[in-house]
């Protein structure tokens, strides 16, 4: 059946709407919910988003494939990123990208077999001061070790 | 020294604790006034904008239409992409009301009635922390229309968080107003400049988190009280983000003209196991980097950095010690900005993706000293050519870390090329390489 949006996310959607005079900036919004709810956002959730925004298809497929928060396809339950910029990079940024590289037994930007971590190099997340650093989907984890990754890896289930 | 923007008072981002210190104060003062007055004292403050440019918040408030003919915008910048800052979550976190205080002093100013703080898609946390704080105030009729009662005024507004998704370009004002408006993050050509132009064709001003939460306190102390702090023609404190190689990296309020080597080595507890300084970058990854034994004396403002011959920028330093390899720090800084680059503009889009290559090819050992030239010359011509500064931003590194660190790059290139295959001789014409550095094999000779 083809993706639907729930009554709640309906409603969601409706309200980030009202934030702007046109429903094209509400695209943003929508395609975080649409991500929230199918887990990535497939051909199926840009016509839907098309469709409840009412903009042209290609708006939505622009904005989705321009922001590199929005995945085109299935990432894992828990999405590892790990900042390997310049000052996480001085405090040993690679060494725990590689730490969990070799854990995992994952590529950038690959899902386990199991579907529960995919993992991504990322530009600098902001948070510099507590290099390095890792975000486990939108909660940051600083002051890294390559003991502690590998203990959050193994507590995450 | 007193903070301006992230004082010691426990709590403080508890509304009720804000208002206890004087908070919404300043705000009430504010509306009393007409939008000119406002805009005179933030000018004479000589306030300048945090986010990067350094340009005079006053100034450009006053450039907005003084008649109202179509609706007004602000846009307050939180996407904080800039490598090397992390201020603006502080902010976010500590101090939200104070920020939230000075949106409403600087709508009023410019007379917009609706306001979008941008804040990377990153910071979710952060988003939920900010959004409760607005929640609070909306309830307690700081915003929206009950402020008319609460303020005995007739000016209202509404403040709406937009989350960005992971685009350093939409931390630059055209790129992120597009991105509010629901399209990519390309910016756009100025002029028409966003006074006259901006969010769906409307006067907009953009401005930093920071730059905003310095309103208040101008307001409430006076303009003279604040241009009295730090260096007279940037005045106030900077949140000094310090990361890298030091012992206590961090963020540091400090006023501006606070000496370099103060930061890093008082503030910052200096380089772990008391090594040399090789290299700093002042103000966030785009800002020309400075050699470690040439910090003497360096005042962390405006104009005191681009005497030293790099910027302010976002006031994010990054230190590292004499044991790091710049060439990897420089291939790290340019596959940021290739991955970055919008693809907009094509010196930007093609000369990050070249800079990426030719370092990475000296990375992998095959580097000549002619690719040191070619390199600074790619950056060259990428500087000044496109729409927006991310190609400045982009050319800099490279252009200045290779001509102040040329000794230590010359050490990752090679001079000579050999050629290994018999008759390929006459295929060198094509090639960038000077026919004297070109070394034979034995057998090629005549």
């Amino acid at each position: 059946m083809a993706f639907q949006f729930t009554e709640e996310n309906l409603k969601r959607i409706e309200k980030a709407r009202q934030k702007y005079p046109t429903s094209l900036a509400a695209v943003m919004d929508a395609c975080y919910i649409g991500q929230e709810q199918n887990g990535f956002i497939s051909d199926e959730v840009v016509e839907e988003i098309a469709r409840v925004l009412e903009i042209p298809k290609t708006d939505v497929l622009g904005v989705v494939t321009f922001y590199t928060m929005f995945h085109t396809k299935k990432m894992g339950k828990y999405h590892i990123q790990v900042c390997t910029n310049v000052s996480c990079m001085l405090r040993g940024g690679y060494e725990i990208f590689d730490a969990v590289k070799e854990k995992l037994k994952i590529d950038n930007m690959e899902v386990t077999s199991d579907g529960k971590f995919s993992l991504e190099e990322v530009e600098c997340m902001g948070a510099c001061g507590g290099a390095p650093m890792i975000a486990v989907n939108s909660d940051y984890y600083e002051n890294m070790t390559k003991e502690k990754v590998l203990e959050i890896l193994d507590s995450l289930q | 020294m007193e903070k301006i923007i992230l004082p010691d008072i426990p709590d403080l981002n508890k509304l009720d604790v804000y208002i206890a210190n004087g908070g919404f104060q300043a705000a009430k003062k504010a509306l009393q006034m007409e939008p000119s007055e406002v805009i005179d004292i933030v000018k004479k403050s000589s306030l300048r904008g945090r986010g990067g440019a350094g340009f005079f918040t006053g100034l450009k408030w006053s450039f907005m239409p003084k008649v109202k003919t179509k609706p007004h915008y602000l846009c307050v910048n939180g996407d904080e992409s800039e490598p090397g800052s992390f201020k603006d979550r502080q902010i976010f976190e500590k101090n939200p009301h104070q920020l939230i205080e000075g949106i409403i002093i600087a709508a009023h100013a410019i007379q917009a009635q609706t306001v979008y703080i941008y804040i990377r898609g990153e910071y979710y946390r952060w988003i939920q922390m900010l959004q409760a704080a607005l929640d609070e105030n909306y309830e307690r009729g700081h915003l929206g229309e009950k402020m008319k009662q609460t303020f005995n005024t007739d000016f209202y507004c509404d403040v709406y968080i937009h989350r960005g998704a992971g685009a350093y370009i939409c931390g630059e004002e055209s790129a992120l107003m597009n991105s509010i408006e629901g399209k990519r993050g390309y910016p756009r050509v100025k002029p028409p400049f966003p006074a006259q132009n901006g969010l769906w064709g409307n006067p907009t001003t953009i401005n930093n988190v920071e730059t905003i939460t310095n309103v208040p306190k101008i307001i409430a102390n006076g303009w003279e009280w604040f241009a009295s702090i730090g260096a007279p023609k940037h005045p106030g404190t900077l949140l000094f983000g310090v990361s890298g190689h030091v012992n206590k990296p961090g963020v540091y309020e400090l006023p501006t003209g606070t000496l370099l080597t103060d930061i890093i080595y008082n503030y910052a507890g200096g380089v772990p196991g008391n090594k040399k300084i090789k290299c700093v970058i002042p103000g966030g990854s785009s800002m020309p980097p400075l050699r470690g034994d040439q910090l003497e004396g360096i005042k962390m403002d405006a104009d005191s950095l681009r005497e030293a011959g790099s910027a302010i920028g976002t006031g994010g330093i990054m230190v590292m010690d004499e044991d790091t390899n710049l060439l990897d720090v420089l291939v790290r800084i340019s596959h940021f900005y290739h991955h970055e680059s919008c693809g907009q503009c094509t010196p930007c889009r093609e000369g990050t993706g070249w800079m990426e290559k030719i370092l990475r090819r000296i990375q992998s050992g095959q580097g000549t000293s002619k690719d040191l030239d070619l390199l600074v010359d790619v950056a060259s011509n990428i500087e000044g050519r496109t729409v927006c500064a991310l190609g400045d931003a982009a050319a800099w590194p490279v252009k200045f870390m290779i001509t102040r660190f040329r000794d230590e790059f010359e050490k990752y290139v090679k001079k000579e090329v050999v050629i290994p295959v018999k008759n390929k001789i006459h295929s060198m014409k094509y090639t960038t390489y000077s026919v004297e550095n070109i070394k034979l094999p034995e057998s090629t000779k005549p």
